[in-house]
Order: structure tokens, then sequence, then C-alpha cells
């Protein structure tokens, strides 16, 4: 019925919403009396100028591939998963408690069993949701903010009452034994040769974020697995005609988006901070959202889309240090592209579509086809 | 525990279930008209903000009352123009309008009072004070129901007052006028009430008018009644728990006054015991913390009977072909 | 029934005159310069396929959708009709093929809803319930005033459909599809109300697909043919042949070529089935029934009888007690096996009622959906992933092989018409080679091409010894299609009769929960 091409669909309409959520946002800093252009300039040099500002830009995309892809995977199957930054969460615990409890001989290993564990206990948290979804319909939505909650309480107590270090002060574990260490970008890239500033936190978690999106790439277009999530996805009363199982399906793609967004742990917790601190999510479960509407839920759009919002979040933290904007405009740009790639979406479409129309119309006059 | 302690708790818990009852109720507008609105927090979030700091830069509360008002239709207006006009996704919608309050309070506020986020505290008229009841001091001595009418219900706030008369007024709207009518026809079948030669568009913008104004009372209160200045986050999920408290209530105002009353009680035991001692064990503050979240997934589980929603509820409205 | 013919031209204002009406939905073109002119106090019908346009149509007379181009006189003065608050205050009055009532309100609040005289109910309602009193009086429209929509049966709906229009003092009044979920004898019962209507000088505009239905009750009749009006005549001066001509375009066959069944022995036998929805309603009441190899057993029936059920628990998607055998193996209704996998494993088919919402995923490809409900098939995989090639490959030979068109595996389900879509469904289900094939509707939707099409797949699949079930609410197909012939009521099969020994009547009584027997003795009572 529709006369827009798809390549429109996933390009043109997302950078039209992208334009407009920067325009606001520039509208935003001028009615806070800063200059949006020097703006973007300081935000462009701190995140792209460098090294040191790609260090960090890379640091933060590697966290929102996973978020994104965790929203993404959930999408397929219909299912709205705003618990990632729960998941991620008790990924860090996950993640915590292997590397503290069981001495590793080499971090190579332990990125591994850090991976898996990671993976576990974020799938564990999205596993009643899920459940709640699937047998009693209760709204996942709801019901994984709730559990958002819940893992904030819950890691407070855990580290607070238990994994807190005697004497110590702030909310957090002791560091990791060195063993478990991960390389940082800027020492994989050096052994090759390649000149990169040490000392940022992009980590070598960035190619395991890029092996997820093409496993997620194989899981969702080529596996029956996939197959089925997609199907549920698109009609729950067919995929049952087809015997596909709705709780199972549920379940399972709950799960592994669950994992994903726990696996975010291996970057934030194990290969930056080194040990758990409370509240070191900072808001990346959501950013995901974001990530995987402007990405249209493919990996490669989440690649892209995750790159912009790790721009977003060093450019932000540069603005804050240089000029009265603060972070949180990273915050009201993450608003602004769901807000427009998400909800607001018939706004940019209808126009676009109705000049892509006459362009077709002009082209092989009116085109007649069956009515009702 | 004395009786004493009782009413305390229970005079507090008055406070902290206004507004979940204002939201909740704003919930029950929206949701009644078929539009789902998770963006119950965000909207509180920027009528607390705009309200403190226009009581505070102008000195008077109402004008306060009236910016926090604006700020949170305007919200609603984007809310309406998503899920209505454009017929966009409900839900994202309300994350969307979560974050954005959530950004801008902070931006705006950074840039206005550069306190870190806050506004500076509010003092005399910048702020709501407590309206002693006729005859409160004078019936505090009547055992039992004296003390009950000076320390629980006497004392409080103008919106809080509000807040419980908007429940009775909310049941005669919804129930017993015309506009109740077609409102809650529209969340059950659009379709009936267009072809009814009424229109959908503007019912469900006039829902989402009134859940606007009830966020912006809601709002309003935590930051000009409840406290006394405007902090990062200060709705702290209240407007998630509100939501739980709709589907507790089953989408009826007289419910969601006895809903929000108990996730209020909830707050103000865990508030007044940050670790619960039950003797054999001792409830972590943190568990308390958690307990309201714990509860509404136990609600939102069915296990407390089951809730059904309206059947159009976040369906955007298309006509059928 | 006599059909007059109604109103004399130019004597005076027609009550509806349409000049020129053109429509476009995007690149489809629903409506193309449509001219028409119904006069005062008669029936005029409107007839043609499925996707003609006829309901595009009345939606933009009843104000849902803004003409293209083209003007409307009502009563001979030009009107325009933006919204359906206009098209009431013109006296139009609609009643949908699908229900616009609210289902957890009473009768008179959904009379009263948008019609009511001022901010305050108690008033309106009081008045309302008055005003329904003397309307139930007039014109045989009985309804209890406080009974929920959703406790009263879809015949009594339809009456609260009419009640709202007529409340609303409306003069003419739309009728899209109305009999389609009503037993013969509501039918029958409704077009007595329709011209008592008439005789109060109302002006009716019904729209059908059922020929049955414009010979018998309507005065005019206008054939739409692919968002064109093709003809209009004097009913009395035409004949069903004609009409169904004018609807296609061409010469059609009305009844299937077939052979004489030649059954074998029973492959599908179900005893004592019965199912309790979620509700706890009880809608499948204890059915048995065998279907034989070679043999096509039609399921007649109103919509809602239970026959919908019936073809869920045998596919798997709903479950059930009772006892189902194929080839003389029980089958699982309640456990792990019940569901619709386990069901294909066991080679049962099923063709599904609603293609659209089920049968297929209308956002998926062509090729996606010919691995639909068997994307375990083993030549259908690659190691670990799915074998998208063959897929592809094994959905352009069912495309041929099918006559889909247009014949392009690479384009979404939603962008075949429904006849295209419903041969993608055959394809994938009778080229499994199952034992036993459950066909629901299988031409609802289907243009008039596309029917003898997919008639012949089935009678072909039966000739090579397989058992069909067919389930379908229109009478006409049951007759021409099935080899015995099962009515269902209420849950209950009320018997089986082979077509050559029964017609439409008696199949109708059936259908509306009456026995010969029992129709006789409410005859002597």
């Amino acid at each position: 019925m529709t006369a827009m091409p798809k390549w429109a669909d996933i390009t043109l309409i997302p950078l039209i919403n992208l334009i407009l959520a920067f325009v606001i946002s520039g509208l935003v800093i001028l009615a806070i009396g800063e200059d949006p252009l020097e703006a973007l300039s300081v935000m462009i040099e701190g995140a792209l100028g460098s090294s040191y500002g790609w260090g960090y830009t890379l640091y933060y995309a590697t966290n929102f591939i996973f978020t994104g892809l965790a929203v993404a995977v959930a999408f397929h199957a219909s299912l709205f998963n705003i618990g990632g930054e729960g998941q991620a969460t008790l990924g860090g615990l996950g993640v915590a408690l292997i590397c503290l409890l069981i001495p590793w001989p080499h971090w190579t290993v332990a990125l591994m069993a850090a991976s898996v564990s990671a993976a576990a206990f974020g799938a564990f948290w999205s596993i009643i949701p899920a459940y709640l979804q699937a047998k009693r319909g209760s709204h996942i939505v709801i019901t994984t903010i709730m559990f958002n909650f819940i893992a904030a309480a819950l890691l407070n107590y855990v580290i607070v009452n238990m994994l807190r270090p005697k004497g110590a002060m702030d909310p957090a574990t002791a560091k990791f034994p060195e063993a478990t260490h991960l390389p940082s970008l800027g020492d994989i890239l050096n052994s090759f040769g390649i000149p990169f500033a040490k000392g940022t936190p992009a980590n070598v978690t960035l190619f395991v974020a890029l092996a997820a999106c093409v496993l997620v790439y194989f899981l969702i277009w080529r596996t029956r697995l996939g197959y089925q999530i997609r199907a549920f996805g698109k009609s729950q009363p067919a995929a049952i005609y087809a015997g596909i199982n709705p709780v199972r399906i549920t379940i399972i793609c709950m799960m592994i988006s669950g994992g994903l967004a726990g696996m975010m742990a291996i970057n934030n917790v194990m290969g930056e901070a080194e040990r758990l601190i409370l509240g070191s999510v900072e808001g990346a479960g959501f950013i995901g959202i974001a990530v995987a509407l402007m990405g249209r839920s493919h990996p490669v759009g989440i690649v892209l889309a995750a790159l912009l919002f790790g721009f977003l979040s060093q450019g932000g933290a540069e603005l804050s240090l240089w000029t009265s904007v603060p972070r949180e405009l990273v915050t009201v740009i993450q608003a602004l592209v769901i807000l427009f790639t998400g909800a607001l979406d018939g706004m940019v479409r209808a126009p676009v579509e109705r000049v892509f129309l006459a362009l077709s119309r002009d082209k092989s006059g009116t085109v007649r086809g069956p009515a009702e | 525990m004395d009786f004493l302690t009782i009413l305390q708790i229970l005079d507090s818990a008055l406070r902290l279930a206004t507004p979940l009852l204002f939201a909740c109720l704003a919930g029950l507008f929206s949701e009644r008209a078929g539009i789902f609105d998770i963006g119950l927090e965000g909207k509180m979030l920027g009528a607390a903000f705009f309200s403190a700091a226009t009581a505070f830069t102008t000195g008077s509360v109402w004008l306060g009352l009236l910016a926090g008002i604006a700020a949170s239709m305007v919200l609603s207006g984007i809310h309406g123009l998503a899920s209505i006009t454009f017929k966009g996704n409900q839900l994202i919608s309300g994350v969307a309008i979560n974050f954005l309050a959530s950004g801008l309070t902070v931006l705006i506020g950074l840039s206005w009072f550069k306190l870190g986020g806050q506004t500076p505290a509010l003092q005399g008229n910048a702020r709501f004070s407590g309206i002693d009841l006729p005859f409160a001091e004078a019936l505090s001595n009547v055992p039992v129901i004296g003390p009950i009418y000076a320390e629980v219900l006497s004392g409080h706030t103008f919106l809080v007052y509000l807040a419980l008369l908007a429940v009775p007024l909310s049941w005669y709207v919804l129930f017993r006028t015309r506009f109740g009518l077609r409102l809650r026809a529209v969340g059950e079948n659009p379709a009936a009430v267009d072809t009814a030669g009424v229109s959908v568009v503007h019912l469900r913008y006039a829902a989402i008018a009134i859940a606007g104004v009830l966020c912006g009372l809601a709002g309003a209160y935590l930051s000009t009644g409840l406290g006394a200045s405007f902090v990062r986050e200060m709705t702290a999920g209240r407007g998630f728990i509100a939501l739980a408290a709709l589907i507790f209530a089953k989408w009826r105002p007289w419910y969601a006054l006895y809903a929000t009353f108990l996730f209020g009680l909830l707050e103000a035991v865990s508030n007044r015991y940050p670790s619960l001692d039950l003797g054999a064990f001792t409830l972590p503050s943190q568990f308390m913390q958690a307990l309201p979240y714990i509860l509404t997934v136990v609600i939102l589980a069915g296990f407390v009977g089951k809730a059904i929603p309206p059947r159009a509820g976040g369906q955007p409205y298309v006509k059928e072909r | 029934m006599t059909a007059e013919n109604g109103g004399q031209p130019g004597s005076a204002a027609p009550a509806i005159e349409l000049k020129g009406i053109s429509k476009a939905f995007g690149p489809v073109q629903a409506n193309k310069d449509i001219s028409i002119r119904v006069m005062p106090g008669t029936i005029h019908g409107i007839i043609g396929e499925n996707g003609a346009g006829k309901s595009t149509l009345m939606s933009i007379l009843y104000g849902f959708y803004k003409a293209d181009s083209g003007e409307i006189y009502i009563s001979g003065q030009k009107t325009t009709i933006p919204d359906s608050q206009a098209a009431i205050a013109s006296g139009i009055g609609m009643v949908f093929q699908h229900f616009k009532l609210v289902e957890n309100f009473t009768v008179l609040e959904n009379v009263v809803l948008g019609a009511e005289d001022g901010a305050f109910l108690g008033p309106s309602l009081a008045k309302a319930r008055r005003e329904l009193t003397e309307l139930a009086r007039e014109y045989e429209l009985n309804v209890d005033p406080d009974a929920l929509i959703e406790e009263i049966g879809v015949g009594m709906q339809q009456r609260v459909e009419i009640l709202k229009a007529l409340y609303r003092k409306a003069d003419i009044l739309i009728l899209d599809e109305p009999t389609g979920v009503l037993t013969p004898a509501e039918a029958d019962h409704l077009f007595r109300i329709l011209q008592g209507l008439k005789a109060q000088g109302k002006t009716i505009i019904l729209i059908t697909h059922k020929l049955r239905e414009i010979m018998d009750v309507t005065d005019t009749v206008s054939v739409m043919r692919r968002g064109e009006m093709t003809a209009t005549v004097q009913t009395s001066q035409t004949s069903p042949t004609e009409l169904a001509e004018l609807m296609v375009g061409r010469k059609v066959l009305l009844r299937v070529d077939k052979t004489a069944p030649n059954p074998g022995e029973k492959i599908l036998d179900v005893t004592d089935l019965r199912v309790i929805d979620k509700k706890g309603v009880e809608r499948l009441k204890g059915v048995s029934f065998n279907v034989r190899a070679g043999e096509i057993l039609g399921i007649a029936g109103v919509a809602g009888n239970g026959q919908s059920e019936l073809l869920n628990v045998l596919g798997g998607i709903q479950t059930a007690t009772g006892a189902v055998r194929v080839n003389g193996n029980d089958i699982d209704l309640t456990g792990k096996f019940s569901d619709a996998r386990s069901r294909r494993a066991r080679s049962i088919a099923h063709v599904p009622e609603d293609r659209q919402r089920e049968g297929l995923i209308m956002d998926f490809k062509a090729w996606e959906n010919t691995a639909f409900g068997y994307d375990d098939d083993p030549e259908y995989q690659s190691g670990l992933l799915m074998d998208n090639s063959a897929i592809r490959a094994d959905t352009e030979g069912k495309i041929g092989r099918f006559d889909v068109r247009p014949a392009n595996g690479n384009l979404e389900a939603k962008s075949f018409s429904g006849g295209n879509q419903q041969k993608i469904v055959l394809a994938r289900e009778i080229e499994r080679n199952p034992d036993v094939l459950l066909v629901g509707q299988p031409t609802r939707g289907v243009d008039i091409g596309a029917i003898e099409f997919i008639h012949q797949q089935i009678v072909a699949l039966r000739d090579q010894g397989k058992a069909i079930l067919l389930v379908s609410v229109e009478l006409e197909e049951i007759l021409s299609l099935a080899d015995r012939i099962a009515v269902i009521f209420d849950g209950h099969l009320m018997g089986e009769r082979l077509p050559a020994e029964t017609d439409e009547k008696e199949l109708g009584l059936m259908m509306a929960g009456m026995t010969k027997e029992t129709s006789n003795q409410e005859a002597t009572a």
C-alpha cells in the first residue's frame, strides 16, 4: 500500500527524526543562553577530535550496543523491555561475583566466565516479568520498570551489607584482582602499531559487542528461533495457529534480551571500573530504547545509533566541563529521539510518504487496485 | 507503638497518598478514554519543578501551582499529539515524556538557579501551609475521634483536601454526566462514539487535558506542599506507583482512593521505621524501599483479583475501511 | 414478498443522489465516478463482490471518509457530509457490518450515546426509555433497555443499531451486509422490519453480496464492480444470473464441477468433543462425527455456534475434552502434544477461517509465509540455520502451481489480494499432502474468479482420498462442495444430511436450532 521505498524507511526517516531532535535541542541550548553551534563544536572536538575522545565515545557506544540489542531483540517479539537498566545492574553483580570469588589465571578465561555470568544474571532478572507477561498478562512495560527499582534496592543491599570491604565508605566492592583486568583498546591497537591514547575506558569488550551484533543478526533472520520470534511479534494468533508456543517464545526472547543487557556489565564493571559501584549503569539501559528505535532494531543500525549516542554521551560530558550546558542535555536528546522515532513517527512519515506517492504518480499515472 | 504514633503515621500516609491520588486519577481519566499514560511520572516531575521555580521567583505559591499545571499540560499535549493525532505508540511516547522531563528539569534548573538542579528552599507564601479544620482545637480532647480529627484530618494543605474532593467529583463526572458516558465509551469502543457523531479526537484530548491538570496538581503538591523545594528526580517512581494503584483500583475513583492510601501508608511506615524489626528478623531498609514496587508486581501478577482494563486502551483510533 | 417499483421518477426529489463520487486510498482507487439516485420510500440494493467499493461508498455517505470529488444531494438539497454528525443531521442512519456498540454499556446507554439531551445523564436516559418503548411498538423492535450489550445475541444487537438510527430521527437507513451473522429466520424478521420502515416512508439502502436478498426485498438495485457502478436496474426486471454476470463481468459457474464421492475408511473420528471457553461458557457440547477418506464433510451453521472452536480444537489452537482419532490413533487434546505443531506432525493441515489474522503473517514476504507452521521441515534447514534459498525455491513452485498473482515470492503477504493470499495458504497446506485437511471459510473475501480455483483444489485433494472438513457460513458453498452436511447450532450437531436430499430451507431451520420434528410440533402447538 505504501509507495515509500525501503531505503527511505531505514535512512531518510531516522535522519529527519534526528535532525528534528537536534534542532529542538539546539533551541533548548539557545534558551539557556548558550550558542548551540559552539556547543556542537565542543562536543565534536571532545568526542571525536582525538583518539582520547574516541576512547570514551567507543566505550559508551559499547554499552549502548548491548542495551540497544537487548531492546531490539524484545521488539522483534513485540515486547517492550524497559528493564535494561535493572538487567544490566544484575549483570554487574554477576561479573563482580565471578571476578571476586574465583582466582582467574588470565583475563581471557575471566572474560568468558564473566560474560556467561553477566548474561545469566541479566537473563534471570527478566524471567519473572516475562513469565508474568506470558502467563498472567501483566504488562511487561510496567513490570520491567518495577524490576529496575527492585534491582537498584537489591544491589544496594548486596553491596552495602555483603560486598563492601570493611572500613570502606563508598558503596562499592573491592577492586577486582589484576588477572581479571581487560586490555584497553589503546593497549590492543598499540600492540599492532596503531597509535591510540592509553588510559581511555574503551576495551576489548567492544569486540565482544560487535560479535554479539553478528550473532543477533543470525539469530533473528537466519534461525528457526528468530523466525518464530518475528512471527510471534507480528501476530500472536497466527503464531499459535502455526504451533509456536507463546509462553516459551516470550520467556526465551526476554531471557536473550535480559542477557544482552546484562552483558553490558563486562564493559562498564569489568572493563572500566574494575569493581562494582552502585548505580554504575547510569541510564545506559534506557538509552538502549533510543538506540533500538533509531537503529530500526537491526544490528547495523544499532551499531550506528550506539556510536551516535556514544558521541553524545562523551560530547555531553565535555560540554559540561567547558560550558554551562550540563550532561543532562543527552537525556533531553535521548528523549527527543525516542519521541520522534518511536511515538511521533507518523508526523514525519506521512508527509514523506505523500512526497513519494506524488513522485510515483507523476511517473506512472494513477495506480489501480482492489479496495476495502 | 502507641496511639499517637499510629495517628502520626496515618497523618503522614494521607500526605504521601495525595500526590499518588492526583496522579492515579489522572491516569484514570486518560486510560478510561483509551490512552495509556506511563508519562505520569514525567508530568509530575515537570510540574514539581515549574511550580517550585515559579513559586520561588514570584513568591506566590498560587502562581507556582498554575505554572506547574501549565508544564504538565504541555507534556500532556505532546502525549496527545503523539498518541491521538499521529496515532503513535502510547507507551513509547510516555517513556519519552519521562526522559524529557527528567532531562529538562535539571537542565533548566541548573541554568536558572545554579544549585545543582535544585530550586532554593521555599518559604512563606511560596509554599502551601496547613489549614486547620474548624473545631480541630476544640475537639482534640474528645477521646479517639478528637485526636483522629485533629491529628490526621486537620492541618493539611489545601491540595490534600482538593485531592480528597476530586474522588467523588471524578465519580460523578464519569458516571453521571454526558461527558463521562462518552469518555468511558471512547475507551471501550471508539468506533461507537465516532459513528454516533461524536469526535473521538476531541474526547481523548479532553481526557488528556484533565490528566494534565491532575498531574500538575500532583507535582505542585510534591514540591510546594509535601516538600519545600524541587529536588532532582523528586518524583522517585511515584508516577509508576500511581499507575499500579490504578490497576489495583480497577480504574474506579473510589478504589483509587483506597489503593493510593495503602501505598501512602506503606511509604509512611517505611519512612518511620527504615529497618523494620519484626522480632525474629529485621527487614532491611532497602527492602522497605523496594516494597511498593514488589507489591505492584504482585498486584500486576493478578493474585489480587483480575483487573479488566478499558478495551480500547493503548490503541490509536483508526477508522476501519 | 411483493417488491413494487418504488417512487415515480420526476414526481419527487430523490432521497439521496450522488454525482460523480471518487475516492482513492493511497494508490488504490476505491470508488470511481459513481452516480446513483434513490427515491424516497424505497428499498435500494447495492450488490457487488468483496472489494468492489460498496462499503467505501456508504462510508462516504455517512461522513466516515471524505470523497476526493463528487456531489451529494439529500432530498434535492446539495449537502456536504464532513463527519458522521453531519450525516446524522441530514437524517442518515447506518447499521455497520461490525456493530458499533459499547459492549459493557446497556442498550439504553448505547442508544443515548451521542444523542443526549443536556449535560446530565439522568433526564436523557429517562427520555430515551420512553421513546424506545414507542419505537418498539411501532416497528417490532423489542429489546430490553437495561440489558448489557455483551449479554444479548447478535440479532438483538442489530436491533439496537436500528433503534440508534431511529432514535436520531433517521429517514434514510443504510444497512451494510446485515444478514452475515443472522440465521435465515432472523434475516426474515429483519426484512419484515425493513418493510415496515419502508411503509412509514423511510428510505433504505441495503448493501449485500447475497443475490437472494436483493431479489427478495429490494425495489431497485445497483451493481458495483472494481470501484465502479456498472448498472442500476429495477429488481423486478432482472434475474440473479444477470446480476451475477454484472458483478463479475463475465459468465460465472455457480456450481462446482465434481464427481460423486468415493468414501473409504474413517480417517477423522470425533467423539463427544466439549469445549469450555475462558469465560466458562460451553462452546461445544458433545460433538461427534467422522470424516472418511475421499470425502468432504461440510459443517453448516450461523457464525458463532461453535464451528470456530471445532476447527481450533482439531487444529491444535484450543484444548478440549472428548476423543479425536486420526487413522485410528488418539490425538492429544489437552497435554503437551495438543499444540498446532503436533497436529501437523499427525498429518492434519489447517486452512484457518481468518487468513489475515491467523493463516499468514501479513508483514512477512510470501516465501517466509511458505514456511509458516512448517519451519521445522528438514528440507528448510541447513545446519543450525534455516535454508532460505530452499524455502524461496519451494515458494516459486507453489506460486506457479497455484497461479498466485503477482508471481513474486518477495512481496509481502499484505500486498496480495484476498484470493491470492488464500492461494498462498492453500498451496502451503495442500502440498503437505495431509491425511486430514481442515478448511474454514475458504472463500471469504475472495473474488469470484479465485473461488472456482480454490473449490477445484479442495475437490482435487478429496479425489486423492483425503478427508476434508469444510466449515463455511455460506450455505451455497456447503451445498455445492460438501459430500455430506452436518449442521451446527449452539455447540450441538443438529444432524447430518446429504446435499441431494436437502435444501436451503431445511438446513436453514436446522441452523436456527429446529429440526423438522420440532418445527412440526411448533406448527401444531
